[in-house]
């Protein structure tokens, strides 16, 4: 594997953890499974490349990516709460919606951002690691997001937060709307999406209507790979096992595009993912005996078995 | 506990360690890539290769050739230009329009191909298509469709809506379709329009378009050919003739092509490959397109479809399938 594809892998690493950060505050903190994601990340892309092409500031152009993540994601979470629609209902509608809406607000299926200003080209002549100026500037982007949700998951809303998802009936006693707290905890798990929808077409020059097609995928295959590996009850080991996680998977599938590895091929990717996932929640069975509660819900989500008692 | 978390980090770090590149430097190395498996892209892919083959450049013998395909993934293509762009080939060629643009931001120096991009100044691969500029050039399958709409005024003269059916998702298709309209009204026939953003919508996409149009028309759009089958079942059904952009639907069951063969576009690719790898720079190639257009005819797809081909037009036809 070249410098360069290594390079590669850890700018997507990156970029995906702050999808991993996001899917961690919907499916673990929240326990809501949100599918917007598939959406709201290529909706960033697109609004922050539009945004972009018109001549808006970089910055200014990266929080409408943002933003706009933040309306998608208040739109399920709205869905659900205001109209009782099933969670991960209110999430497919969403992000089957959001198709339609990321081609309206490119106007066209695919925007190149070839030699346009973006917030990379800004830090040019700042800093100059060569083929990894890319990956130093999106792991500080990604190192602050991780500490900002730890804050945030401290902080009094950030509690009420946590509550509301480990037991809303405890929660509502303690005179927390729960309904209020999916609200907050979905916009900003998609926050996070839409930035990093945002980031991945400015750090690779194009926005695709397509660019959302597995994004939860990664997501949570990252958020299980980083719990398998730190665990998952403690805030500051979770949020750091979504950047470990992505970093690891995309790095394998970087592996696994290059030749000779195994045998395997282009072709066999989607298997790798698969696969991939499959071991982390086996690794992570394996830890059923620890004092670490490891989200039932999902588990039994993605293996159709009941969870055994541990 | 904690023997299982080095376990896991060891077993981690294993995969990522194992991997080392190294492939012969004697050789000529060519890499492909393309972002989804289907007909017509590998129908490029296969004449790239050919002409190559013939241009000197024979694969196992002169020529190192890397081929991988992004399985629809834009993430993936990225990381496939990434892994190309780190094995710094003689030459890399990307088939279709965001291949071509995840290249383009890795490429560096190392000269680029495309093909089967649609608009390639529009997608900022190329200054224009005369002097492309930049170390990018490459052939386009912008086809006219004049000489299309004749053909379907010929063969279901009373035709006066014109179904189209592609994905709103496609740069290329979406470009194709804004052409096609102005071609249309220039013949006075009318579009019905009808999208699906995934070969599963297709056959729906096609059966919204039974009554509502007289004849209908894929442009090549890699969502909608793959699933052609699915246009030709309910065209046989509804007795709405089919009519193709690309001459392979015909084999599967389209009524009729004038179009546009991608092993031809590839084999154009690859002498431009061939010029290229012998020294010629990039810039100064001008884009190229195919300008010649074979019709292709389905005898069985006529008969069920409902449609008579007069035989002036069968001993015309580059090829009829029976």
């Amino acid at each position: 594997m070249s410098a360069l594809a290594v390079a590669g892998a850890i700018e997507a690493g990156l970029l995906f953890s702050l999808v991993a950060l996001g899917v961690y505050l919907s499916f673990r903190v929240l326990n809501f499974p949100d599918l917007t994601v598939d959406g709201s990340f290529p909706l960033g892309a697109a609004a922050t490349a539009v945004a972009i092409i018109h001549g808006v500031d970089p910055f200014l152009a990266t929080a409408i990516g943002t933003f706009a993540g933040c309306c998608a994601g208040f739109v399920s979470a709205y869905l659900n709460v205001r109209f009782r629609i099933l969670n991960l209902l209110a999430g497919i509608l969403t992000m089957v919606a959001l198709y339609s809406i990321n081609l309206r607000v490119m106007g066209r299926p695919n925007i190149s951002l070839y030699g346009e200003d973006t917030i990379f080209t800004a830090f040019e002549g700042l800093i100059d690691l060569g083929i990894w100026t890319t990956s130093a500037i999106l792991l500080v982007i990604a190192v602050v997001m991780k500490l900002l949700v730890d804050w945030f998951l401290g902080t009094q809303v950030g509690l009420a937060l946590r509550a509301s998802g480990e037991n809303p009936a405890m929660a509502r006693a303690q005179s927390v709307s729960n309904g209020r707290m999916t609200l907050v905890g979905m916009t900003v798990s998609n926050a996070l999406v839409g930035l990093a929808g945002s980031l991945f077409a400015q750090s690779q020059g194009v926005a695709d209507v397509s660019l959302g097609i597995g994004t939860i995928v990664t997501g949570l295959a990252a958020l299980i790979i980083g719990e398998t590996l730190l665990g998952s009850v403690k805030v500051f080991w979770a949020t750091l096992g979504c950047l470990i996680g992505a970093l690891l998977y995309r790095l394998f599938i970087a592996a696994a595009l290059s030749a000779g590895f195994l045998g395997i091929q282009a072709q066999d990717l989607n298997l790798v993912t698969a696969v991939v996932v499959a071991i982390a929640v086996i690794l992570s069975q394996a830890r059923r005996n620890s004092r670490f509660k490891l989200w039932p819900k999902m588990r039994s989500l993605l293996m159709d078995t009941q969870p055994q008692k541990g | 506990m904690l023997r299982q978390k080095i376990t896991a980090f060891a077993a981690a770090a294993l995969l990522s360690a194992t991997v080392s590149g190294g492939s012969a430097t004697e050789m000529t190395e060519v890499a492909i890539t393309y972002i989804i498996d289907h007909p017509a892209i590998d129908a490029a892919r296969m004449g790239i290769v050919d002409e190559l083959a013939a241009g000197g450049f024979k694969e196992g013998e002169t020529l190192a050739l890397r081929v991988q395909s992004a399985q629809g993934s834009m993430p993936t293509q990225l990381q496939i230009a990434k892994e190309f762009a780190g094995l710094e080939p003689d030459l890399l060629v990307a088939i279709s329009t965001p291949s071509a643009q995840a290249l383009q931001s890795t490429a560096g120096d190392i000269p680029l191909l495309f093909s089967a991009v649609t608009d390639p100044v529009d997608a900022k691969l190329v200054d224009s298509i005369e002097a492309p500029g930049g170390n990018i050039t490459g052939t386009t399958d912008k086809q006219p469709f004049g000489p299309t709409l004749t053909l379907i005024k010929t063969l279901v003269p009373d035709a006066k809506k014109i179904g189209v059916i592609y994905n709103a998702g496609e740069a290329n298709s979406v470009a194709q379709v804004a052409a096609l309209k102005v071609e249309l009204e220039e013949h006075g026939l009318e579009i019905e329009e009808s999208t699906a953003s995934q070969t599963a919508m297709v056959a729906d996409a096609a059966l919204s378009l039974a009554g509502r149009a007289d004849a209908i028309l894929i442009p090549t759009d890699s969502t909608v050919v793959a699933a052609v089958e699915s246009v030709v079942n309910v065209g046989e059904r509804a007795k709405i003739p089919v009519f193709a952009s690309d001459t392979d639907s015909v084999e599967r069951g389209a009524l009729a092509a004038l179009g546009f063969d991608y092993y031809k576009l590839g084999r154009l690719t690859g002498e431009m490959a061939v010029r290229v790898l012998n020294g010629e720079s990039p810039a100064a190639i001008p884009v190229g397109s195919l300008d010649t257009q074979d019709l292709y005819l389905n005898k069985t797809a006529a008969a069920a479809m409902g449609v008579t081909l007069p035989d002036d037009m069968l001993n015309k036809a580059t090829k009829v399938i029976q």
